[in-house]
């Protein structure tokens, strides 16, 4: 049951943008764009957990859901390997042929109440992709469901309830079951443990990682929470403002972080241990808008080795090393605390 | 860190509140004790729906129908002065309301709830200084001044000439804060101050809260269901599930010598910068159950790894000391002594 | 797979009610709780049942007229007399006042005549499909049915309580069928507009404020002017109801765009698409569902306006004309001061306006409230 990880892309996107008109005024006019894909790279290797994290409005979700054709990019390559081999930019693909391909990849979503149709049953909304792609026939859909529903830990029986007779937690199962139906090659999961308790994200990160072995599937895992990500990732991409500032194995990334965001992410995630208190002053400043990001590099007002240059260019990604890129102007020269686990 | 061993400023004592619905009644306090020392930080830690705001609505006195106070008492006592029992106090009364906001003040969860988009921050935090304070229009904006210093407001003069909405997350969170310490008060409750916010603003308003006990001396509830800020900040947790406590006790016990099942089984499933990369992760079986279906004996019962049936699922176990600052209630660690009593 | 954690919610097997039951019975459920709603729901009940048999609650036919009967007050319906219990009316007779020269009714105490139910009367046809002359109540003896008018006559000597039964039926039916023409324009527009967006979304926005922005009575006035005098009863009845769903679709419309527009951002909606639904499905399986029940709610509070509509154009002598009955129509006959002094119970029908308002919109309301179980 060994994952089978491989070092050839599955996924790989090139420069990926979406921006959104802001419009005003009683004709709508167009005053303005929130960039909040501004220019995304990243590769996924079949088999591997790539983990995307960054803070709230940076644009993952948006990242997420441009890649699924959820909505359209405005420019960019969505390169993506199929089963036979053949490599098709997901933008331009046709109608027919996306339909065809939605198979491969699914989606997870952030919030199990709103994912699920409350007005279907687990049987109608599990079976759903397998009814509308005319894969099997009623019998052998009710099987597969049967089937699903014991793989993500729930009782077949179960099969006649509607959604609202579940807690969070089984509702994640009931949206994960929905979306290995098509036995997709890629999951796309979206912050799907933030909505849920506590005490019941530990089950569906297990489950989450034993589905991964027995199918071999590949996860884009998005998440703000540093912990749950660390845990779960093979590779980390760290986002900032619509842009990948950072991106690295996930013990390089957290040992050895290069780009000053990063390093200080990580210092601010709360260690829940009382004798390692934080002693180092937080970062300052916030997030900025994606509609007026500021120039240069988008992270030089709350960087702290900040220098002329950040603030006249945009660094570019580089790599430093071994499937680490960067893109700080100072990478190279800096030399930043990660964290210790020891 | 030891606990103080001065008299609380606030001792509530087996709290009850209840909400009564048509579908049933919810008791979502249900035999809540704690104190809270002068200058000391209270965590009180639970899942969703445990009962953490209703513990500290009922503390302000802020509880609305169909909700009421069952039984209980919430005493509250400022040095040097008589103390007072919060629950008989009329919930609209002229007590009440000089204590709410003046010695005791709330910093909501909604920061965008807190403040009126009409008026200006400053506006707002004059008024509420002169709600509580004898003191002019002129004094009052020096003292609104002096506050948002305090919370490190970056050129306090202009953001007293701001609406809320012109502010950034942090400066508006930052501003609350400042407005919750407009009369100085000597306990700040702060419901899930940091759940809304990214870990980057978190950690701005962690470091806040911190200084502020440090130059003040006062004393903090803070509700929270994530262990990581609870470890960074409190002196003495609460650790609450469907409005019973677990567990109580230093902070320093509660994560190197928890005791209760729930309390062990929780901080074994969270994921932190320390577990092994793709490790299989304790969990707790099965999901909070809905209050109306809550477990009749302890409310963890059938969640428990160390349940034993006949005894768990039929009695509630009282709280007992551990040691001399740690509280479980748990009936593994009941004498038997108290079993008897209970069958 | 390793020890799957079961859960409490689900875990009370066998499964609970609620854990199977579909959004209509939630709904219901939660309906049921709302009691004035109920009693509405029970009284609309009994109305509709009126509107749809109007002859077999009447006692007479309603275009009789009897000139020597008119402006008979109410007569009422007694349950003991003298000879004991039974249903009965007291027979009224008539003298003319010798100075105002007008009729002067009185009930006679001593003529009782016995009230029946499933009695027979004058013969009626059912929807056209079989011919019947039972009548739910009436004198038992059929020579003296003529002197029985519950809620009396008018000037030319009709019987209100008949007429009533018959304008229930117009107006409650010219409500209805106005308020489901505006949900088949509302939804058709509004689903467009909602679902599409773009340019389309503006053009149906902007007629929408225009229709809006209109002051509804003078257009009503100039297009029911604009009818034909010469068109049968059946033919203006028609040309009113699309008279007043034109106009009325509006609301209803942007409730619509509004539902849309929502939903196509919500999650299950987006998940749908990424498993493969076909658009047609998205719409009709996920998204149509997910507001029938406030479409429903709504178009309920929209029918109480419509009725009152088709009352006041009516009662304006500009909706409905004489021989149709419909209650704007009966309200017509209390038009003038003389005949409200003289004979008050000619406004019996803006009782049943009101009562039938009121129900609607207590109905439309717990409707409303129980129609989103999952908040
Ligand atoms: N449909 C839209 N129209 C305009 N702006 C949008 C739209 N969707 C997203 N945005 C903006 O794009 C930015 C990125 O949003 P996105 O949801 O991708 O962030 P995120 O990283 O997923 O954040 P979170 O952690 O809060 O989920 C935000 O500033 C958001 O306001
Ligand atoms: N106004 C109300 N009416 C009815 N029930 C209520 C009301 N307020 C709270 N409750 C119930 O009381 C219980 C405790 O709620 P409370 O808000 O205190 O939880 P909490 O611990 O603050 O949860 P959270 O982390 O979600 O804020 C819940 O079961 C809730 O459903
Ligand atoms: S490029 Fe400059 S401003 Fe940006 S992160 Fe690197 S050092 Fe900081
Ligand atoms: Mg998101
Ligand atoms: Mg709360």
């Amino acid at each position: 049951m060994n994952r089978l990880r491989t070092t050839e892309p599955l996924l790989n996107v090139v420069d990926l943008r979406k921006h959104f008109p802001i419009k005003k005024g009683f004709f709508k006019k167009t005053v303005g764009h929130v960039k909040s894909v501004d220019g995304v790279d990243l590769t996924i290797n079949a088999g591997e957990t790539l983990g995307l994290v960054g803070e709230s409005g940076c644009g993952k979700t948006t990242t997420a859901r441009c890649i699924l054709r959820a909505i359209d990019a405005t420019q960019g390559q969505i390169l993506y390997r199929k089963a036979d081999g053949e490599v098709v930019d997901v933008m331009t693909l046709d109608k027919d042929p996306m339909r065809e391909l939605r198979r491969d990849m699914q989606m997870v979503f952030q919030d199990p109440f709103a994912s699920l149709n409350p007005r279907m049953t687990l049987l109608d909304l599990i079976a759903e992709p397998l009814l509308v792609n005319g894969i099997c026939n009623r019998r052998e859909r009710q099987e597969r469901v049967a089937g699903l529903l014991e793989q993500v830990g729930l009782r077949p029986e179960y099969m006649r309830r509607f959604p609202h007779a579940f807690s969070g937690g089984q509702r994640q199962r009931i949206v994960i079951a929905r979306a290995l139906a098509l036995q997709p090659r890629l999951v796309i999961a979206d912050e799907p443990v933030s909505a849920l308790d506590v005490s019941v994200q530990a089950q569906v990160l297990n489950l989450l990682l034993e589905l991964q072995q027995e199918f071999g599937l590949t996860y884009l895992f998005v998440a703000h929470d540093l912990s749950v990500v660390k845990h779960i990732c093979d590779r980390i991409a760290v986002m900032y403002v619509g842009k990948i500032v950072e991106s690295a194995p996930t013990n390089e990334l957290f040992h050895a972080p290069r780009h000053p965001y990063t390093s200080a992410l990580m210092s601010a995630v709360p260690i829940a241990d009382p004798r390692v208190r934080s002693r180092m002053t937080p970062l300052q400043g916030d997030v900025p808008s994606p509609a007026n990001p500021p120039t240069g590099c988008h992270f030089h007002p709350r960087c702290q080795y900040a220098v002329d240059q950040c603030r006249r260019e945009m660094p570019p990604l580089v790599h430093i090393a071994n499937n680490h890129v960067v893109r700080c102007h100072r990478a190279a020269d800096l030399n930043l605390p990660g964290v210790d686990d020891t | 860190m030891t606990r103080p061993t001065d008299e609380p400023l606030l001792s509530v004592r087996n709290l009850k509140t209840e909400f009564v619905l048509d579908e049933g009644t919810v008791k979502a306090v249900d035999d809540v004790s704690f104190d809270v020392h002068p200058g000391e930080v209270v965590g009180i830690v639970g899942e969703s729906g445990c009962g953490k705001s209703a513990t500290i609505k009922s503390v302000l006195r802020i509880i609305e129908k169909p909700g009421r106070i069952s039984s209980g008492s919430i005493i509250f006592q400022k040095p040097g002065e008589q103390p007072v029992d919060l629950v008989t106090l009329d919930q609209r009364g002229k007590h009440m309301r000089a204590i709410r906001g003046g010695d005791i003040a709330l910093i909501p969860q909604e920061p965008m709830a807190a403040f009126s988009p009409v008026h200006t921050i400053g506006n707002q935090l004059i008024e509420a200084i002169r709600l509580h304070q004898k003191v002019s229009k002129q004094q009052a904006r020096d003292i609104a001044i002096e506050r948002l210093k305090d919370v490190s407001m970056p050129n306090p003069e202009q953001s007293l000439k701001n609406y809320s909405w012109e502010l950034s997350g942090g400066l508006r969170q930052r501003a609350m804060i400042g407005m919750a310490l407009s009369c100085r008060p000597s306990l700040l409750i702060a419901d899930e101050p940091t759940t809304a916010i990214d870990v980057t603003t978190q950690a701005q308003v962690l470091d806040l809260l911190r200084k502020l006990r440090q130059q003040h001396n006062s004393a903090i509830i803070f509700i929270t269901h994530d262990l990581g800020v609870i470890a960074q900040l409190a002196d003495h947790v609460v650790v609450m599930y469907l409005g019973r406590v677990m567990e109580s006790a230093p902070i320093d016990d509660i994560f190197h010598r928890p005791q209760h099942p729930y309390t062990q089984a929780l901080l074994q499933s969270i994921p932190t910068l320390k577990t092994v990369n793709r490790s299989v992760l304790p969990t707790i079986d099965g999901s909070i159950p809905h209050p109306f279906t809550r477990p009749a004996g302890c409310p963890f019962f059938n969640r428990c790894k160390d349940a034993m049936p006949g005894t768990c699922d039929r009695h509630a176990p009282e709280a007992v000391n551990v040691s001399a600052t740690q509280l479980v209630s748990c009936f593994k660690f009941q004498s038997d002594g108290s079993m008897e009593r209970h069958k | 797979m390793s020890a799957i954690p079961v859960n409490a919610t689900a875990d009370a097997d066998p499964a609970d009610d609620f854990d199977i039951a579909p959004n209509w019975k939630l709904v219901w459920w939660r309906f049921r709780k709302h009691k004035l709603a109920m009693v509405s729901a029970v009284i609309l009940m009994l109305i509709a049942l009126v509107a749809l048999f109007p002859d077999f609650f009447s006692t007479q036919a309603p275009h009789k007229t009897n000139a020597r009967e008119s402006f008979i007050p109410v007569q009422g319906m007694h349950l003991f007399s003298e000879e004991g219990l039974g249903l009965h009316a007291y027979q009224v007779v008539g003298k003319r006042n010798p100075t105002t020269l007008k009729m002067e009714w009185r009930a006679d105490g001593d003529k009782i005549i016995p009230l029946g139910f499933f009695v027979k009367g004058y013969e009626y046809s059912v929807f056209g499909l079989f011919n019947s002359s039972r009548h739910l109540i009436g004198p038992k003896d059929s020579s003296s049915r003529e002197r029985v008018h519950f809620l009396g006559t008018d000037r030319l000597g009709r019987d209100q309580w008949s007429r009533l039964a018959h304008g229930t039926r117009v107006s409650l039916s010219i409500g209805l069928v106005a308020v489901m023409f505006s949900i088949i324009i509302g939804i058709v527009l509004g689903g467009i507009s909602g679902y599409y967006g773009g340019w389309v979304d503006m053009v149906i926005q902007r007629l929408i404020e225009i229709l809006q922005s209109l002051p509804p009575i003078p257009i009503w006035m100039a297009l029911t002017a604009s009818l034909p005098r010469d068109w049968s009863v059946e033919q203006t009845y028609f040309a009113i109801t699309i008279i007043l769903s034109l106009i009325g679709w509006t609301t209803l419309g942007r409730e619509v765009r509004g539902r849309f527009l929502a939903l196509r951002e919500e999650d299950f909606v987006t998940a749908a698409k990424l498993s493969g639904c076909s658009q047609m499905r998205i719409i009709f399986r996920h998204m149509l569902p997910a507001f029938t029940s406030h479409i429903i709610a709504t178009s309920t509070l929209a029918v109480p306006v419509m009725i009152i509509n088709e009352t006041f154009l009516s009662f304006l002598g500009l909706g409905l004309r004489p021989p149709a009955i419909s209650w704007g129509v009966l309200l017509q006959e209390a038009q003038n001061l003389q005949s409200v002094a003289l004979a008050p119970w000619l406004l019996l029908p803006g009782i049943a306006v009101i009562l039938t308002v009121l129900a609607l919109n207590i109905l439309g309301d717990g409707l409303r409230d129980a129609a989103d179980p999952y908040n």
